[in-house]
This record gives C-alpha cells, structure tokens and sequence, in this order.
C-alpha cells in the first residue's frame, strides 16, 4: 500500500465544520501514535498493526517501525490520515469559570458581599499522600507565580495535608463552620479516586450535609464534567490556580445568598 | 583528586557531625522497641500465615503479650518464658495462642541467656536461609559482572501476575533491577497482607507470597540473560523490619528503607520508624541487601536549586544511621535526583555538579540516582528530552544505580513501551558515551565547581544546626522537604515501648555479633 497524502487533499482552507489534524498541509488529516501489540513483530504482525490504526478509522496507515519489546509483545510507529473530521462550531463547554478574576478582584468582591471571612478547608484525602497540587492552591506561595489561598484577605483556610479520612475532613468542616471543601486527588489507578469521592458524596448525604458546603475537587485527572457527574460543585485540573477556584466559589456563594434572600 | 574542587577537610566536618546527630538517635533507639520490631522477631522465630479473619498470626501473637502482658519485656521473653514453662515447642504455644486457649501467666523473666537457648532452634533455620540467599546471589553476580550503572525499572501493574509479564519483558530489553511498587496505602497498614495479590492501587502490595513469585520469575530471566536481575520492594512504613525479614528470607536484592521519608511524606511517627529502621537496617545488612534512602523526594515539595543541600545533609546522616547497623558502605544506596526546573539557566551545569559532588563524597556507595519526576509534564516528547539529559550525568558520573526515568511520569504508571523507550535511552547514552566523564575536568572556581562547593558549604551548616536542636526537634521544624512533623505527632505512636531490663532481642545480637566479623 502506497503512502500518498497529495490526492487526499482537496481543499486546503481551514472549515470550522470539519476540523482535522494538521501535519504540514490544511486538511492533510495527519496522525501520528505508537501503540503495543501482544504479537510477535512479523509479517502478521505487522497486518495486526494496519487493521488496529485501520480500526481508529485511519487511511493511508504507513506502519513507520515496528520494535520487539518482547517475543509477543511488539511495538508499532503508525502514521494515518483523518478524513472524518469535527465540527467545532458545534462544540460548546461549559465552564465552571468564565472569567478569572485577580486577587484583587476576588478580595474586593468578599470585602462588598461578606461580613466575616469564607471559611475553606482542603485535604488530599483517603490514601493520597500527595499535597503538592492542594499546597499549590492553598498555601500563602501558591504555585508558579499565582499566590495561594492563605494569602487572601477575607479567606480563612485550613489545610489539613495527606492521607486525611473523609470522616475526619467532614468532621473537621462541621467544627470551623466551614463555606468551602477543597479536595485533591492525584492517584487515579484503577479509579481509586473516583471510590474516595463517591464515598465523600454518600457521607455527605447521609449526614445531609451536602448542601452546607460547596464542595470542589481537584487534581491532575480531574475535570469538570467529571466532578459534575460525581455530584460535586466544581472540579478543577492542572494550570488550574488558586484565583480560577476562588472565583467560583465568591460567586457561587454570593449567588446562593442572593437566591436565600429573595 | 576531586574534580570538582571540594575540600576533604569540610567533607569529614559534615561528617563528624552527622556522626553525633546519628549517635543521640541511636540513644534513644537503643532504649526502645515497637510493635513491629516484636512482630519481625516473631517471623524470624519462622511464624507465619493468617487466621480466619486473616490476622497475622505475628499480629496476633504481640497483640496478646501486649494485652497480658507488660509489652516492654518484649515477644522473645514471652515465648521463651511459655516454651519452658510448658516444656513444649514454639508451635504448640503459637497454636494454642491462636485458638485463644492459652491461660496468661504471670511471667517471671528469664535471663538473656536463657530466652537465647530456648528460641535459638527456631530462628536458626530463618538465619541459615537468609545466609543461603546471600550465597546464591554473590556466586551468581561473582560469575556475571556488570561494569556500569545498573538499569532500574519499576513495575506497578497492582496485580502480581501482571507485574510479572511486565518485568520479565524489562528484564530481557536489558533492566538489571525491577522495583515492584507497593500499593497505595500499604505503608500505614500495621500488619503485612498475605498471599498473592492481584488487586493494588499505583501498586502490589508487599507480601512473601508475591516476593517469592516474583524472585522465581526473575530468576528465571537471570539465567536466560546471564545476568543477575535484582529485585526490590520496600522496607517502609509501619511494617519496615518485618518486610526487611521477609525480603531477607526471600532474596530480595535492595529496599527502599528509609525512617525520614515515612516521616515526612507518609506522616508516621519519628520515634517508632527510628526503632524500626534500626532493626531493618541490621537485618539487611546481615542479608547483604541494598538499602535505598529517599532524600530525592525532599525535591518533590521543595525546590530543587534552593534545596539542594538538604539532599546531602540527609545522605550524611542517612549514611551514619546505615553504619550504625553495621552495614558496609557498598550497602548504602543513598539516593538524590534530577529535579531542577528545566527551564533554569544552566541547570544541567547543577545537576552535573550535585551528582558528582555524591559521587566524590559517598565513594563506595552504590548511589541511588532519581530522574526527572516533578518537571515531567504531559509532553512526554519533552519528557524524553529531559530524561536524555538525566541519562548523560548519570552514565558520565558514574552513579550506579539509574533508576530509568519513564516519558509517560506525568500521565500514568508506565506502559511497557514506556520502559523499552527508556531502556533503550540509557544504552544509547552508556555506549556513545562511555569514557566521556573521564575525558573532563572542570574549570577551577567555574559554575560546576562553585555550585558543588556551596552545596556541600551549605550542608555542613544545616547539619550543624540539626545537631543543635537534635533531629526531632529540626524535624519538627521542617528543614526536610518543607514538611514539619511533631515527635509526639504521626501514626504507629502508640507501638513504641520502652524497654524493660529484662528485654531480649537474641536475633538481633546474633545478626550484629556476625556482621561485626563480616565488616
Ligand atoms: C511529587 C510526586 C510524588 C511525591 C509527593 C510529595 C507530596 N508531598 O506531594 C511522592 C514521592 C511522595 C509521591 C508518592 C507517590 N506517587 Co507520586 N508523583 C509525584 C509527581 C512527580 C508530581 C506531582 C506533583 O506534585 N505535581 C505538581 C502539582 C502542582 O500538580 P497537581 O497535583 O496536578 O496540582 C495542580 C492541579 O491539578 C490543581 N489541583 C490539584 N489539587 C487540587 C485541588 C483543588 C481543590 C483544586 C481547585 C485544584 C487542584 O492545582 C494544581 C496547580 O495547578 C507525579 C508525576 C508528575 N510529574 O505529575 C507523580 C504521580 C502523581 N505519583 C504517582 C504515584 C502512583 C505515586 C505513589 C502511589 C507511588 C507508590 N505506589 O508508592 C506514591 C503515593 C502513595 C500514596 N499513598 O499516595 C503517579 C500517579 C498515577 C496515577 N494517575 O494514578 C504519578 C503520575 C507518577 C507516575 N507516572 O506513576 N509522588
């Protein structure tokens, strides 16, 4: 099979209603991936490589290398062309954010709207013993040049590390009054995370305490749809800074006020 | 010579200092034991298995010298005292423990002598076997030698079985070392599961059963490959001398054992992994294992050019707690890593500064040398890049154990593509760059030399003041990774016991008896 781009290309300007991988060329559909087989690296193997990029709906399928990683086991450098593209006027997100707002911002709107400080308290929680992504948002140095939570004025946090129980952070919140849960999860592996939040959920409720928080996830894997889905307010992932969080919950506060006082 | 300009004089400082913050631990260890301690004699007197709820049957046999008993006395007393008393075997008493139909009796202690004479015939059989393991590993390693850094890949599937396929795969592209990484949690559980396990999470769970499938499997490769394929797991958390045992029995070849990293990242309590390390430490040293130390992790939470000399400082005190143990030098796989912002000017100048600067300083020991785990992104094209670099100090440095950095770090635990990509990396850089670090010298007072030269300034002043304030107190005051952690704070507190005078250990007499001779 010949590898030919040229014919495939018909119209090289750019169309919101299909979109398709760039390589050199508008339109050229171009992809590029490498993919492991349990097979051995032989002629068959090398067909079980074609169908497999062919089964991604791909054409064209040039299978650049193929390397044995191990007798059955071999791995394929497969470069396609996209033809079905997307059409990405039809793509709408929603976002928990619209606008970021600045520090500045965020404090002059709780200065306006709040009478004592918004309580927040985060954890990395059930067996996670990372804190660097709930650090990043929470301590006064933040991260990458975007200052934490602590450092806000009219905020009060706690942060209570690794490794924290969902009992103990539920418990904890119910002490200091809490406005804010913030929780981080970083290891997904075989969606352990999704069991720890789901069980925070059900705590939650069956304490019906669900509405006394807002409660926000976070972490490297995290999205917002998959917050949403799990019954959280919001979720939010990396190059996700501690103004992006904090804008949503001074407004979505500041919205539930407004509804309690209609 | 040092190439890179470091004084012997402030080298030995640091070290001397180091020596005393290690020395008033050790007071204090000395006086104390743990819960795990007592359980890791117990699987050394050869008990095992589990109950029907599956307790551990060491788990259940401390838990009644500690609800009968004054614990501080310790399990070897015990059994000895019942062994004798009832003028029966170790098993029967183990049964009759098990089955609750032991009656508590008040114990009048024997002496040391007499508690070694009664258990010695059961632990003689662990110590023969662990002797045994050490005799295997260095016939194989004396007939196939390795003369550069040893290949080191982790595998993390969760299932055993899986980690097997995985780690064979490695084993034949060309690992020397499969670190099989422990589940997600395992380091706070206060017992070790049982049997083989297929369900972990970022991990497998540490237990004999999954030791020995895995020592079988790479076993196996070491004879295909003609090359000894080594094999670690962890020696860490609530449970660290019992896994040093176990490990011990099963051929483990290095651990990862180190009570600063427990403290710090897992928040377990300071005086009960003191104890414990201590213990681990002997035994492996007695089995001729490997230990690794964590200071590379110090670079995870803090950053990796302000920092650096906590890594070092940690690596002279992690060195004097080794010795301590009476482990020999070529037993200590101090670690430190690759963690500068690859955005900073100059950073590969740094790292090839710190790298070299262990090596001079800690020559003997089989570094431990981390790659690029913080700065690894999503682009994992860039990730390639960035562990190329990583595999070019390590190889013209001369570290000797290269942990493989995976391109995928950022994204998931790797596939085996992932490992094949980064074994093939480091061959690529081993081979075309063979002879190159000793082909170099480095300017006098240039950027090299001076970093190197402040860092190890700096660490010499930072175990100063450790020493001053002693280590649990500089720990509470977080001068590692950032993190504060209390004495009185952390899991696993309330199993630390002060040693009554009757208190017996024979086995680990016996251990440190014989490794005085071997050193
Ligand atoms: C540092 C690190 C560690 C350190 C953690 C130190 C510490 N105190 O945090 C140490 C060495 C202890 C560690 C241990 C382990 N780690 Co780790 N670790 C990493 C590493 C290198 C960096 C993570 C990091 O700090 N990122 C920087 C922060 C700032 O990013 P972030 O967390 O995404 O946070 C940002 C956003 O997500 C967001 N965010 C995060 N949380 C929250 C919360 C809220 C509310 C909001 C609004 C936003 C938000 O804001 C942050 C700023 O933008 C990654 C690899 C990598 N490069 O990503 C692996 C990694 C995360 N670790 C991993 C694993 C498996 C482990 C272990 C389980 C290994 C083991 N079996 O022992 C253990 C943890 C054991 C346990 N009980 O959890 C895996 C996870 C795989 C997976 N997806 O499941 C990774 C991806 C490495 C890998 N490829 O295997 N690790």
């Amino acid at each position: 099979m010949g590898y030919n781009l040229d014919n495939k290309i018909k119209d090289t300007n750019k169309n919101n209603k299909n979109i398709l991988p760039y390589g050199d060329t508008m339109n050229d559909g171009k992809v590029q991936l490498s993919f492991t087989l349990p097979v051995k690296n032989d002629e068959k193997g090398y067909q079980a490589a074609l169908k497999t990029a062919q089964n991604m709906t791909l054409e064209n399928v040039m299978i650049a290398d193929s390397i044995t990683l191990e007798e059955e086991f071999t791995m394929y450098i497969a470069y396609g062309t996209l033809t079905n593209g997307v059409n990405y006027d039809d793509i709408h997100v929603e976002e928990a954010v619209k606008h970021t707002l600045s520090k500045d911002e965020i404090e002059e709107k709780i200065k306006l709207h709040f009478d004592k400080p918004i309580v927040v308290v985060g954890a990395s929680t059930g067996t996670d013993a990372h804190t660097v992504g709930i650090d990043a948002i929470m301590n006064m140095k933040g991260f990458a040049g975007h200052y934490g939570l602590e450092r806000y004025k009219g905020i009060d946090t706690y942060n209570l590390g690794s490794q924290v129980e969902n009992e103990d952070l539920v418990q904890f919140a119910k002490d200091k009054n809490a406005d804010v849960l913030l929780i981080s999860q970083t290891v997904t592996q075989k969606d352990v995370h999704i069991k720890n939040l789901i069980h925070l959920i059900e705590l939650l409720e069956a304490e019906q305490m669900r509405k006394d928080f807002l409660v926000i996830i976070g972490g490297a894997r995290i999205t917002g749809s998959l917050a949403k889905e799990l019954g959280f307010d919001a979720g939010f992932g990396p190059k996700k800074f501690a103004e992006d969080v904090a804008t949503f919950f001074v407004e979505e506060l500041i919205n539930q006020k407004s509804i309690k006082n209609q | 010579m040092s190439k890179l300009g470091l004084s012997q004089d402030k080298i030995n400082q640091a070290r001397q200092e180091a020596k005393i913050v290690a020395d008033h631990t050790q007071a204090f260890i000395d006086k104390h034991t743990t819960d795990s301690v007592e359980r890791t004699i117990v699987r050394l007197l050869g008990v095992d298995g589990i109950n029907e709820f599956d307790i551990p049957i060491p788990n259940l046999v401390v838990d009644f010298l500690k609800h009968h008993h004054d614990p501080s006395i310790g399990i070897a007393q015990m059994l000895a005292y019942y062994i004798k008393k009832h003028n029966t075997t170790l098993d029967d008493i183990v049964a009759k423990i098990t089955k609750e139909t032991l009656p508590p009796q008040t114990i009048e202690p024997l002496s040391k002598e007499e508690v070694k004479k009664q258990l010695f015939p059961y632990y003689e059989k662990q110590m023969k076997a662990i002797v045994a393991q050490r005799a295997t590993r260095d016939k194989f390693k004396q007939m196939h030698k390795l003369d550069r850094p040893m290949l080191y890949v982790i595998v993390a599937t969760g299932n055993i079985y899986e980690d097997v396929t995985q780690a064979k795969a490695a084993a034949k592209q060309g690992a020397d070392v499969i670190a099989v990484i422990r589940t997600t949690g395992q380091s706070l559980l206060d017992y070790v599961p049982y049997g083989p396990t297929t369900e972990g999470f970022g991990g497998t769970y540490a237990t004999q059963e999954n030791f020995r499938i895995m020592r079988k499997a790479l076993d196996e490769v070491s004879i295909q490959e003609q090359r000894y394929i080594h094999l670690v797991n962890y020696a860490s958390g609530l449970c660290m001398p019992e896994i040093a045992a176990m490990g011990a029995i099963e051929r483990l070849d290095m651990m990862l054992n180190d009570s600063l990293y427990g403290i710090l990242f897992r928040d377990i309590n300071m005086e009960r992994t003191f104890i414990d390390q201590y213990f681990s430490r002997v035994i492996s040293a007695y089995a001729s294992i490997t230990i690794n130390t964590g200071e590379d992790n110090y670079l995870t939470t803090s950053d990796a050019l302000q920092e650096a000399h906590t890594v070092l400082a940690s690596q002279f005190i992690n060195e004097q707690f080794a010795l301590r143990a009476k482990m020999p030098p070529h037993l200590m796989g101090l670690g430190h890593a690759f963690e500068i912002d690859p955005t900073i000017e100059d950073g590969f100048l740094y790292e090839y500064a710190q790298a070299l600067m262990a090596r001079e300083i800690f020559p003997e020991a089989p570094l431990k040398y981390m790659p690029p785990t913080k700065h690894m992104t999503g682009d994992i094209f860039k990730g390639y890049a960035q562990n190329t670099l990583f595999n070019i100090i390590t190889s013209t440095t001369n570290q000797s154990i290269h942990l493989l950095g995976m391109l995928t770090e950022a994204v998931h635990t790797p596939f085996m593509s992932d490992r094949y990509l980064a074994i093939e990396n480091a061959k690529m850089i081993n081979q075309t760059m063979k002879h190159f670090g000793d082909e170099i010298t480095f300017k006098k007072d240039g950027k090299i030399q001076s970093r190197a030269q402040n860092v190890l300034h700096d660490a010499h002043k930072l175990i100063k003041d450790i020493n001053k304030d002693g280590l649990f107190d500089s720990l509470s005051k977080g001068v590692f990774a950032g993190i504060k952690r209390t004495k009185d704070g952390g899991k696993g507190r309330l199993g630390v016991y002060q040693k009554d005078p009757s208190y017996a250990n024979p086995i680990i007499d016996d251990m440190l008896d014989s490794l005085k001779e071997v050193n």
